[in-house]
C-alpha cells in the first residue's frame, strides 16, 4: 500500500523488512500477536452470548415442559450424540498438537495433524447429517410433516404436550444447526490454514494464525460439549 | 508542532490516494470514518422522511393522510432506522474510528482490514433494509414483538430483521477492534489514566456491543425462522412465550441505549475541559462511570415490561435497579458542571452543543426514573411520555453530542473551519426546534395519548401541533450544518493543527493528519486534559 | 488499573503459547475427556433424581474448563486479560439466565 510511505524513516522499519508477515501498524510481532489473540478471545465472548440467548429460551421452556422435552430427548440418537463428543474431542486433540508442532517448526507433522483435523470435523458434520436425516424420516423436524404422535404413543405415562415437543425439536435443530455453521466456517477456516501450512507459512517465530484457529475450534468443541448433555441427557433412566 | 495553517499540498490522509479504488479498498481507519459518515447521513434523513410522515399525519385528530397500516410502517421504520442505522454506529463508527488510534497514539486500528468488513456489513445490512422499504416496508414497531412480527404482521418482517441483524455484526466487529486497539496499541507512557475520557466512554460502549449485540442477533434469527418456518416458540396458541422475545429483545435493546448515550457523553467530556480551559473535574470518576453505565445498563432490561406479565417480584428487582443505573450518568453531569465551575468558558459552536447536551440529558434521565417507578409506568407505558423520554435522551443527548463531535473535530476531519455563525445559529436552531417538538409530548403522553396511534382525540390536537411546528424547525436546525459543513470543504479557512488548542494527542497533529497520523510515534509524558498549560486559542470569531 | 505500556520489549515476557506443553499432556487431557464423555451418558441411565442435571452439568463443565485450561493455553498464558474476558462471558451469559429464569421462576402461575 502506498499510503505507507512514511513509515522507513522509523527505526522499527527494519524489523517490519525483516518479517514480512509483520503489518504496518503494529510496532513489532509480539504486539500483533497480542492483539491477535486479544481480538480471537474478545470475538469466543460474542459467540458465548450469540449461543447464549439459545441456551436461555431451552433453559425457559425445558423448566415449563419437563416431561415433553425429556420425551423429546429420549427420542434423539444417544449413541450418535455420544460418538460425535468423542469425535469432537479428537478433533481438538489434533488441533492442540497441531498448534504445538507449528510452535516446534514441524511442518510434516503439521500438515498431517491439520489434515486430521479436517477429518474429523467432516466425520461430526457426517454424523450428524445422519442423526438429522433420521429425524426427517421420523417426522421430528418441525415445519417438514412434523408429528410428535409417536412420543406421545411411547409415552402413554408422562403429560406429553405434542406442542411443547415441537418447541424442543425447534430448539434442537437451532442449537445443532447454529453450531453445525459454526463448524462448517471452522472447516473452512482450518482448510486455508492447512493451504497456508503446505506453503511453508508458519514457523516457530510466527503461527498466529495456527493458534487462534485453534482457540476458535476449541470453542466450537465446548459449545458441544455442553449441547450433548443438555438435549440429550434430560432424562435417560 | 506547527501552528500556522496547513498547507493544502501536504501530503494528508485525504490527498495520499485517489480513485473510488482507493477509497472502497482503504483500510486506512480515516477514510473508513468519512466511508461510515456519508452513509449514516444517508440513513438519518431517511429516518427523518419517516418522521416527517408522522408529524404531518399527526397534525390532525383524524387518521387522514396515511392508512392506519402506512403509519404503523412509518413508525416502524422511523424507529429501526434511527436506532440501528443510524444512533447506534454515528459516533463510534465516525468519531470513534476517526479519532480513537489518534487519541491513543497508533497507527491505526489494531485489525484495519476488520474495519473495512464493519463497513461492509453496514452497507449490507442498510442496502437489505432499504430493499425492504422499497418492497413495502415492515409495521411491527421497532421492537418486532412478537407473535404479531412472526405470525400476524403481512410486512417484509424477515428482510427488516436480516437487515438489522447483519448490521449487528457490523456493530460487534467495532467494538472488537475498539477494545484491542485501547489494550495494545497505546503509544509509550500512554497509561490508562492518561487515557481521554473519549476513549473510556467507547470502551465502555465497547464492552457493551461486544455482550449484547448477538443476543439480538439470535432473537432476531429466531423470530425469523419462527416467521418462515412457522415453528411456534414465541406463539402462546402454541406453547410458545411472547414475553421470552421480550426478554431476549431487550437484553441487546436497553444496553442499546447506552451504546447510543456513552459516545456522546464521551464526546462532551472532550468538549467541555476545552471550552472551559479547565482540566475535567473527577476524571477517575468520569471514567469508572463510564464502565459502571455499560455494567449496569445490563441489569434493568425488564423495565420496558412492567405490563408485559412479567412476575411482581422481577419488577421491583428491575426497578430498583434502574434507579441505580441513573446514579453513574447523574455523576458525569455533576462532574461536567464542576469543570465549567470558574471556569473561563466560551460558548462556540461545539460548547453550546454540550451545553445542551447536559440540560436535555438531564431532563430525559430524570423523566426515566419517572418510568422506572412501577405505579407511574402502568399509567404512562405506551403513551407519548416515553416517547418523548427517549427522545429527549437519543436526539436532545445523543445527536446533540454527535453534531457537537463532527464541529469540534471538523478541523482535524477536513482541514477546514466551519463558519462559526451559522454554527451558533444551527445549535441554537436545533435547542429551539427540539424542545418545541418533543415537550409538548410529555404533557400529551401524560394526559393518555397513546404511541404508536394515527389518530387521536381532538383535544390532544394543540400539542400534536405544536410539536409538528417543532419539528419544521428541528429539521432546518439539520439541514443548516449539511449546508455549510460541505461549503466549508471548500471555502472554509483552512484549519491549524489545534485550533481551539485543546489537549489530546489527535491536536498534535496536522490538519487533516498524514495516513499514518503521526511523523513521529508520540511519547505520552503529560496528563490528560493539562488546560492549565496550554496557550489560549486565538478568539473564535464570527466569521462567514 | 496498572499502568500498562503496550509497546512490547523483546524480552518476551507476557506472550501467548510460547509455553509448548507436551504432547503426552495433550493426550492425557483427551483420555480425561473421552472417558468424562461415557461418564456423563452413563450416568444419565442411572436414576440419581434432581441430580441427573447437577452431574451431567457438573461433569460439562470439567470437561470445558480443561478444554480452556489445556487445549486453549489459559493454564499457562500470563495475560490477565485472557481470564478476565472468559470470566466477564461466562458471568454475562448467566446474567442473562439468571435474571430471565427468575422472572419465570417467581410468576404466581409457575
Amino acid at each position: 500500500m502506498s499510503d505507507r510511505a512514511g513509515v522507513g524513516e522509523t527505526p522499527l522499519a527494519v524489523e517490519h523488512v525483516d518479517r514480512p508477515e509483520l503489518r504496518h501498524h503494529f510496532a513489532d510481532v509480539v504486539q500483533q500477536r497480542n492483539a491477535a489473540s486479544l481480538g480471537m478471545w474478545v470475538f469466543l465472548a460474542t459467540e458465548i452470548m450469540f449461543f447464549g440467548g439459545m441456551f436461555c429460551g431451552y433453559l425457559i421452556y425445558r423448566r415449563a415442559y419437563y416431561p415433553s422435552f425429556a420425551a423429546g430427548s429420549r427420542s434423539l440418537n444417544l449413541v450418535a450424540g455420544t460418538l460425535n463428543t468423542a469425535v469432537l474431542i479428537c478433533s481438538s486433540l489434533t488441533v492442540a498438537t497441531a498448534v504445538r508442532a507449528s510452535q516446534l517448526g514441524k511442518r510434516k507433522q503439521l500438515i498431517g495433524l491439520l489434515f486430521a483435523t479436517l477429518f474429523f470435523g467432516i466425520v461430526f458434520l457426517g454424523i450428524k447429517g445422519y442423526e438429522w436425516h433420521d429425524e426427517y424420516v421420523h417426522h421430528h423436524v418441525p415445519t417438514f410433516y412434523f408429528s410428535a404422535q409417536d412420543l406421545v404413543h411411547d409415552n402413554p405415562n408422562l403429560n406429553i404436550d405434542p406442542q411443547a415437543t415441537k418447541i424442543f425439536y425447534s430448539l434442537y435443530f437451532a442449537l445443532t444447526g447454529i453450531h453445525a455453521a459454526h463448524m462448517i466456517v471452522g472447516i473452512g477456516i482450518f482448510t486455508v490454514i492447512t493451504i497456508m501450512a503446505w506453503k511453508n507459512k508458519f514457523s516457530p517465530e510466527y503461527h498466529t494464525p495456527v493458534e487462534i484457529a485453534g482457540l476458535y475450534w476449541h470453542f466450537v468443541d465446548i459449545v458441544w460439549i455442553y449441547l450433548f448433555p443438555l438435549l440429550y441427557l434430560i432424562d435417560r433412566r | 508542532m506547527s501552528t500556522t495553517a496547513v498547507s493544502t499540498e501536504r501530503q494528508n490522509y485525504l490527498n495520499s490516494e485517489y480513485g473510488i479504488r482507493s477509497w472502497l479498498l482503504t483500510t486506512d481507519h480515516k477514510r473508513i470514518a468519512l466511508l461510515y459518515l456519508i452513509s449514516i447521513t444517508a440513513m438519518f434523513f431517511l429516518g427523518g422522511f419517516f418522521a416527517l410522515l408522522i408529524r404531518l399525519e399527526l397534525l390532525t385528530p383524524a387518521g387522514d393522510l396515511l392508512t392506519a397500516d402506512t403509519y404503523n410502517k412509518a413508525f416502524s421504520m422511523h424507529g429501526q432506522i434511527m436506532v440501528f442505522f443510524f444512533l447506534v454506529p454515528s459516533i463510534p463508527a465516525v468519531l470513534g474510528n476517526f479519532l480513537i488510534p489518534m487519541m491513543v497514539g497508533a497507527k491505526d486500528l489494531a485489525f484495519p482490514r476488520i474495519n473495512l468488513l464493519s463497513w461492509y456489513l453496514y452497507i449490507a445490512g442498510a442496502a437489505l433494509y432499504i430493499w425492504c422499504i422499497m418492497s413495502g416496508g415492515v409495521d411491527t414497531g421497532w421492537t418486532f414483538y412478537t407473535p404479531f412480527s412472526s405470525l400476524f404482521s403481512n410486512t417484509h418482517v424477515v428482510e427488516a430483521a436480516m437487515a438489522i441483524f447483519i448490521a449487528g455484526f457490523s456493530s460487534i466487529l467495532t467494538g472488537l477492534n475498539f477494545v484491542v486497539t485501547i489494550h495494545r496499541m497505546r503509544a509509550p507512557g500512554m497509561t490508562w489514566s492518561r487515557l481521554p475520557l473519549f476513549c473510556w466512554s467507547h470502551y465502555a460502549v465497547s464492552l457493551i456491543m461486544l455482550l449484547a449485540t448477538p443476543v439480538i442477533a439470535i432473537t432476531l434469527f429466531l423470530m425469523v425462522l419462527e416467521r418462515t418456518l412457522n415453528l411456534g416458540i414465541f406463539d402462546p396458541s402454541r406453547g410458545g412465550d411472547p414475553v421470552l422475545f421480550q426478554h431476549l429483545f431487550w437484553f441487546y435493546s436497553h444496553p442499546a441505549v447506552y451504546i447510543m448515550i456513552l459516545p456522546s457523553m464521551g464526546v462532551v467530556s472532550e468538549i467541555i475541559p476545552c471550552f472551559s480551559r479547565k482540566r475535567i473535574f473527577g476524571y477517575n470518576f468520569v471514567a469508572m462511570a463510564s464502565i459502571a453505565i455499560a455494567v449496569i445498563g445490563f441489569l434493568v432490561w425488564a423495565h420496558h415490561m412492567f405490563v408485559a406479565g412479567i412476575s411482581l417480584y422481577s419488577a421491583l428487582v428491575f426497578s430498583f435497579l434502574s434507579y441505580i443505573v441513573a446514579v453513574p450518568s447523574a455523576i458525569k453531569v455533576f462532574n461536567w458542571t464542576a469543570t465549567m465551575y470558574k471556569g473561563s468558558l466560551s460558548f462556540s459552536t461545539p460548547m453550546l452543543y454540550a451545553l445542551g447536551f447536559i440540560g436535555l440529558f438531564t431532563i430525559g434521565g430524570l423523566t426515566g426514573l419517572f418510568l422506572a417507578c412501577l405505579g407511574v409506568d402502568v399509567h404512562v407505558h405506551d403513551t407519548y411520555f416515553v416517547i418523548a423520554h427517549f427522545h429527549y435522551v437519543m436526539v436532545g443527548g445523543a445527536v446533540l453530542g454527535y453534531l457537537g463531535g463532527m464541529h469540534f473535530w471538523w478541523p482535524k476531519i477536513s482541514g477546514r473551519m466551519y463558519p462559526e455563525g451559522w454554527g451558533r445559529l444551527a445549535a441554537i436552531i436545533v435547542f429551539i426546534g427540539f424542545n418545541l417538538t418533543f415537550f409538548p409530548q410529555f404533557i400529551v403522553g401524560y394526559l393518555g395519548m397513546p404511541r404508536r396511534y394515527w389518530q387521536y382525540p381532538a383535544e390532544y390536537q394543540v400539542y400534536n401541533v405544536l410539536s409538528t411546528a417543532g419539528a419544521s424547525i428541528l429539521a432546518v436546525g439539520y439541514l443548516l450544518p449539511i449546508i455549510y459543513l460541505l461549503w466549508s470543504l471548500r471555502y472554509g479557512k483552512p484549519a491549524p493543527d489545534n485550533p481551539w488548542q485543546a489537549t489530546g494527542l489527535e491536536w498534535r497533529t496536522a490538519s487533516p493528519p498524514p495516513t499514518f497520523n503521526f511523523e513521529e510515534t508520540p511519547e505520552v509524558t503529560w496528563e490528560a486534559y493539562e488546560y492549565d498549560t496550554m496557550p489560549l486559542p486565538e478568539e473564535v470569531t464570527l466569521e462567514r | 488499573m496498572a499502568d500498562h505500556l503496550a509497546r512490547a520489549d523483546h524480552s518476551d515476557h507476557s506472550q501467548p503459547s510460547e509455553h509448548v506443553v507436551s504432547a503426552g499432556l495433550y493426550w492425557l487431557i483427551w483420555a480425561i475427556l473421552i472417558c468424562a464423555t461415557f461418564l456423563t451418558a452413563w450416568v444419565a441411565t442411572v436414576d440419581l433424581g434432581i441430580f441427573n442435571t447437577v452431574v451431567a452439568l457438573l461433569i460439562a463443565t470439567c470437561k470445558a474448563s480443561i478444554v480452556v485450561l489445556f487445549f486453549m493455553h489459559v493454564k499457562y498464558t500470563s495475560e490477565k486479560m485472557t481470564k478476565a474476558i472468559l470470566i466477564s462471558a461466562i458471568f454475562w451469559l448467566f446474567l442473562l439466565l439468571f435474571l430471565s429464569l427468575s422472572d419465570y421462576a417467581t410468576r404466581a402461575s409457575g
